[in-house]
């Protein structure tokens, strides 16, 4: 015996509804690949090259607590938002985020790093100096190595003072794939 | 001091008990009826999921909630004089261990008891099971207790 997808759905739609859950994803298609994508009601939470959801359910708890549950309605709008970027239909994204439990300094990064436009590059040691710190240039690339939400914090923008793309924690194939996407290749 | 299990993300607990949970609704209520409570009873674990201070005994905790949703649906469709028969049989699959200790007792004594002492739940938990308060479980459970001495001592 196996739970219909119907009832199945039913529950999770109406979990979503009554606001019983703290953090909802689903996996997308895209052309870079399947990608987990999760939102709290605060907003967008986390964005995953890694999809299978089994892997990621304790971090997204440790992020929002422990009701997380797989609902597609609860990342409607980042899937829309998704879709038209890589139809090139959309250059930025009006999307609210959920930052919590990230440090203060990621943060400010992070901030600095949604500045950078679609279809510009801008370089580690640029970003570090824009926060006021020159000189952490290599923390700035841990920050971008660890970033919760790419695509949306567009850290495939920032690249190694030569022009080198340096690296992406999702592969640099999809570094490249999203930079040409954007026309900066 | 011991080390709490840790409580699962909800959409994994969700996954190791929906099968079990679905039988035993269709078990007690048919599948026609079975698929509203199901929805019902998973609803009311995760409104109440965000209070458990430990993982350890969901599948018997989320087992009771289905059978109180069970319960509840039939108390609605049917004469009282068929509730006692339905709330014996309900009692079975999570509360097997005090059986026989706990057979006699009305329906929310015996699962505060069974879950309190069986499964060492705190209070909160079975609160939330039950769709009550804690200070109504504690009641419950200490009343049940007392009609157990009194029937095992007579």
């Amino acid at each position: 015996m196996s739970i219909s997808p119907d009832l199945d759905h039913r529950f999770r739609e109406a979990a979503v509804t009554l606001e019983l859950v703290d953090m909802g994803f689903d996996v997308l298609d895209s052309p870079i690949g399947q990608l987990l994508v999760a939102a709290s009601p605060r907003g967008l939470a986390a964005i995953s090259f890694e999809s299978d959801p089994g892997d990621q359910l304790e971090r997204l708890a440790r992020i929002a607590g422990p009701c997380v549950l797989r609902s597609p309605k609860s990342v409607d709008t980042a899937r829309r938002e998704l879709d038209e970027y890589f139809a090139g239909r959309r250059r930025v994204f009006d999307l609210t985020l959920d930052l919590r439990a990230l440090p203060p300094f990621t943060v400010s990064v992070l901030h600095e790093l949604a500045r950078v436009r679609y279809g510009e590059t801008t370089t580690y040691g640029a970003l570090a100096a824009a926060v006021g710190n020159p000189k952490a240039a290599r923390a700035v690339g841990t920050v971008m190595n660890r970033n919760r939400i790419p695509i949306v914090l567009p850290c495939h923008r920032v690249v190694g003072a030569s022009g080198d793309l340096v690296g992406y924690a999702g592969g640099l194939d999809k570094k490249i794939a999203l930079l040409e996407l954007e026309g900066a290749r | 001091m011991m080390h709490a299990v840790a409580i699962p993300p909800f959409e994994r607990f969700y996954e190791q008990h929906s099968v079990e949970v679905l039988r035993l609704l269709r078990r007690r209520l048919g599948t026609d009826r079975a698929d509203d409570a199901f929805q019902e009873t998973f609803l009311r674990a995760l409104k109440a999921y965000r209070r458990l201070d430990h993982g350890e005994h969901l599948r018997a905790w989320v087992l009771t909630i289905a059978q109180n949703v069970a319960l509840d649906a039939l108390r609605r469709a049917r004469p009282v004089a068929e509730l006692v028969d339905a709330a014996a049989e309900d009692s079975r699959p999570a509360y097997e261990d005090l059986a026989e200790l706990t057979d006699g007792l009305p329906r929310t004594e015996r699962a505060a008891v069974v879950l309190r002492y069986g499964y060492d739940l705190s209070y909160d938990q079975i609160a939330s099971a039950l769709g009550s308060t804690p200070d109504a479980a504690r009641q419950a459970a200490s009343t049940g207790v007392r009609r157990i001495r009194r029937s095992v001592s007579s």
